[in-house]
């Protein structure tokens, strides 16, 4: 995995909030075995619509999406990630995630930054009035900024420690074989087994 | 107070715990200074949509499945149910399963493929079999996992990356869930169930109300609910937004364990039973947050928006947009009108629906079929209105078939199907038209869930099937039938 220190670039604003996985991408589009190409699957049905804000061309090009809070509820399909990032999102900001999501984002280096709803609101008016204002997200000194505007945001420890090295959890656990092995030794014998 | 992070033996010396601190603490393989802790996993499902790219990462890094025995696959979520000795009509399903077939065979994971007596909506298999247990881990690439909680189990979906992690190292790293009691008491009016209990719960705390907890769904009403029933319930936890939901195991739990196919037996049965006895949470254990429910003054309940939290009684109106506590809400009821096409102030009862759907996960097992055909019994749908009733599993089907079930459903007029996934989530054949509305009994009434321009009620069996008969959202009593 890429390590990630600082992203900057252009932002979107979603004025929604509870944005499922099922709007992120439909479940049609989970019926492909790749891990890649689901850039198209984005948002799927809002992308019908000409004034969706993705379509507007002030919005072209962004890779931070703003979003309303409780963002990513419903299915654990980390197909969301995947379609976020084939689109080009690199960090999506909102006020709460739902866990699953969040979860994934870390696993596939997609930055889920926590931000009050108040700073939210104050993104969103900043990049509505200058959809090409850069905004920076430094993840070693926890930060959002967007022309003059500073805020803070809220990450996990053991997520930042993992992105800022680009570190995968499977090889992290292997090197905790042992620690598995002798886990396994006492495991009670009345716990089932599939065979 | 978080989930314990102390080692078990330790803790339970100590403190009084929680029974999602116990089983947590019972299942830690290693702890470090800042790092998650690292769980075992007791039991792996898998189906076709969430897995492949887990299997290619095996493959790309040289590994094994660590612990093909404790790892199970069903054919769920994309298959027809419908011509199911046909091959897959849809190219894209069928390139799909073919590949769990080939993975599960290269990989050595038993699976129970379309056809097979055991395959099913793959939360509706483990408990079937015997193999969801109390005081076990269990995870699976799908977010209802939660539903294997009613038996006093820790249950959680995980995302494709830790469907890999599992398979590779049978531990995941996790950070310690909160803890949250939902305490429904007292007895519930006739005609009330886990479905509407479960949907009253998440309009009264929200779909991030559960965001970082464990629920564990406590008190005398939810005691008095069958295995079926506490599954709804768990079933639905994650609507809350939380990770997993638990009921205690009781007499009820061991009942329904005994002699399935995976359930201990012998000495491993006695020891079994004392160990899951010794999980309920400790008097004195503190939750992190509690919530009061008074069973008694739960009806029926359906939603009228585009979560499920979105959700009233049977008897009220659809709410005004105005009347909503900040804008943020208001933006949400009047995003939710929109889609749904409906109008404030409006009657649900009145509320005329195209299609009902019996199935899933939620609501999909043999109680929930025959409450509906309790309702069903000698009546016809609606003119204009589709039945379609999807048992969960096959072994569910054969169990109806058994009982008669079907040929009720067919004299009312519905359609019989074969088991999976089906209008829950339409990745098969079985959709909503856009536009069309329907009343189900599944779990997620997001846009287009149903199908693209899809409009979806949730609902119990039995507001289904009342439904089904009349047109409009109904409940049994008013078709004169107590249920
Ligand atoms: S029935 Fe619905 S919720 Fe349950 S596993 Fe299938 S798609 Fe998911």
């Amino acid at each position: 995995m890429e390590a990630f220190v600082t992203h900057t670039g252009t932002a979107v604003p979603l004025r929604r909030s509870n944005v499922d996985t099922d709007q992120i991408i439909p479940a049609e589009y989970l019926k492909r075995i790749t891990r890649h190409g689901f850039e198209d699957a984005l948002f799927a049905s809002w992308r019908n619509d000409p004034e969706f804000v993705l379509n507007l061309p002030q919005y072209q090009g962004v890779s931070v999406l703003v979003a309303g809070s409780d963002f990513g509820t419903g299915s654990s399909r980390e197909h969301a990630v995947w379609a976020l990032q084939d689109f080009g999102f690199k960090v999506v900001l909102s006020s709460r995630f739902a866990d699953i999501f969040r979860g994934n984002s870390g696993k596939g280096g997609l930055l889920a930054a926590q931000v009050s709803q108040e700073d939210i609101e104050h993104i969103w008016g900043i990049i509505e009035n200058s959809p090409q204002v850069p905004v920076t997200i430094d993840l070693d000194a926890k930060t959002v900024s967007a022309g003059d505007f500073m805020c803070e945001f809220e990450v996990d420890d053991y997520v930042r420690w993992r992105l800022l090295h680009g570190l995968d959890d499977i090889g992290l656990t292997m090197q905790h074989q042992a620690a598995i092995d002798s886990f396994e030794s006492v495991r009670p014998s009345f716990k089932p087994s599939v065979r | 107070m978080a989930i314990q992070s102390a080692p078990a033996d330790q803790a339970k010396l100590h403190t009084p715990l929680t029974m999602a601190e116990k089983v947590w603490s019972d299942h830690i393989v290693r702890q470090g200074d800042g790092e998650p802790d690292l769980l075992y996993i007791d039991l792996h499902l898998i189906h076709e949509v969430t897995s492949p790219q887990a299997f290619d990462g095996l493959r790309a890094a040289g590994r094994p499945v660590r612990r093909p025995d404790l790892t199970v696959a069903t054919e769920d979520h994309n298959i027809p149910t419908i011509d199911v000795d046909k091959p897959i009509a849809d190219p894209v399903s069928r390139i799909q399963v073919e590949t769990l077939r080939k993975n599960c065979a290269e990989f050595d994971v038993q699976l129970y493929p379309l056809g097979d007596i055991e395959q099913g909506i793959v939360h509706v298999v483990g408990p079937q079999m015997g193999l969801t247990q109390p005081g076990m881990t269990i995870v699976c690439g799908d977010s209802h996992t939660s539903t294997h909680g009613a038996f006093g189990a820790l249950a959680f979906g995980i995302g494709t990356s830790e469907v890999e992690h599992v398979l590779a190292t049978q531990t995941l790293p996790l950070k310690p869930f909160k803890t949250m009691a939902i305490n429904v008491d007292g007895e519930l009016p006739a005609g009330v169930t886990a479905k509407d209990i479960i949907l009253a719960v998440i309009a009264k705390i929200g779909t991030g109300g559960g965001q970082g907890y464990v629920l564990e769904y406590r008190g005398s009403a939810i005691q008095s609910l069958s295995m079926e029933g506490r599954m709804t319930i768990c079933n639905m936890s994650i609507e809350a937004g939380a990770r997993a939901g638990m009921v205690a195991p009781d007499q009820t739990t061991f009942d329904y364990i005994k002699g399935r196919p995976h359930a201990p037996q012998g000495q491993d049965w006695d020891e079994a039973v004392a160990y899951w006895e010794s999980l309920t949470t400790d008097s004195g254990a503190q939750f992190d947050a509690e919530v009061h429910i008074d069973a008694a003054t739960l009806s029926p309940y359906v939603t009228w928006g585009t979560n499920p939290g979105q959700g009233l009684p049977l008897s009220s109106f659809v709410p005004d947009p105005a009347d909503a506590s900040s804008g943020e809400e208001r933006a949400a009821i009047e995003q939710a009108l929109a889609y749904m096409d409906l109008t404030p102030g409006t009657p649900l009862r009145d509320i005329r629906v195209d299609t009902v759907f019996l199935g899933s996960c939620t609501n999909g097992r043999i109680e929930d079929l025959r409450a509906a055909a309790t309702v069903l019994r000698g009546k016809h749908i609606a003119p204009g209105v589709r039945l379609l009733v999807v048992p969960g599993s096959t072994r569910v089907r054969l169990q109806a078939e058994s009982e008669g079930l079907d040929q009720i459903f067919l004299d009312a007029g519905a359609e019989w199907r074969g088991a999976g996934c089906s209008m829950c989530l339409a990745m098969n054949p079985d959709k909503l038209a856009p536009g069309e509305r329907s009343a189900s009994t599944s779990n997620r009434n997001f846009e287009g869930r149903q199908g693209p321009g899809g409009r979806t009620h949730l609902v119990s069996p039995e507001v289904a099937a009342a439904t089904a008969v009349t047109g409009t959202l109904s409940a049994p009593a008013d078709l004169g039938v107590a249920s």
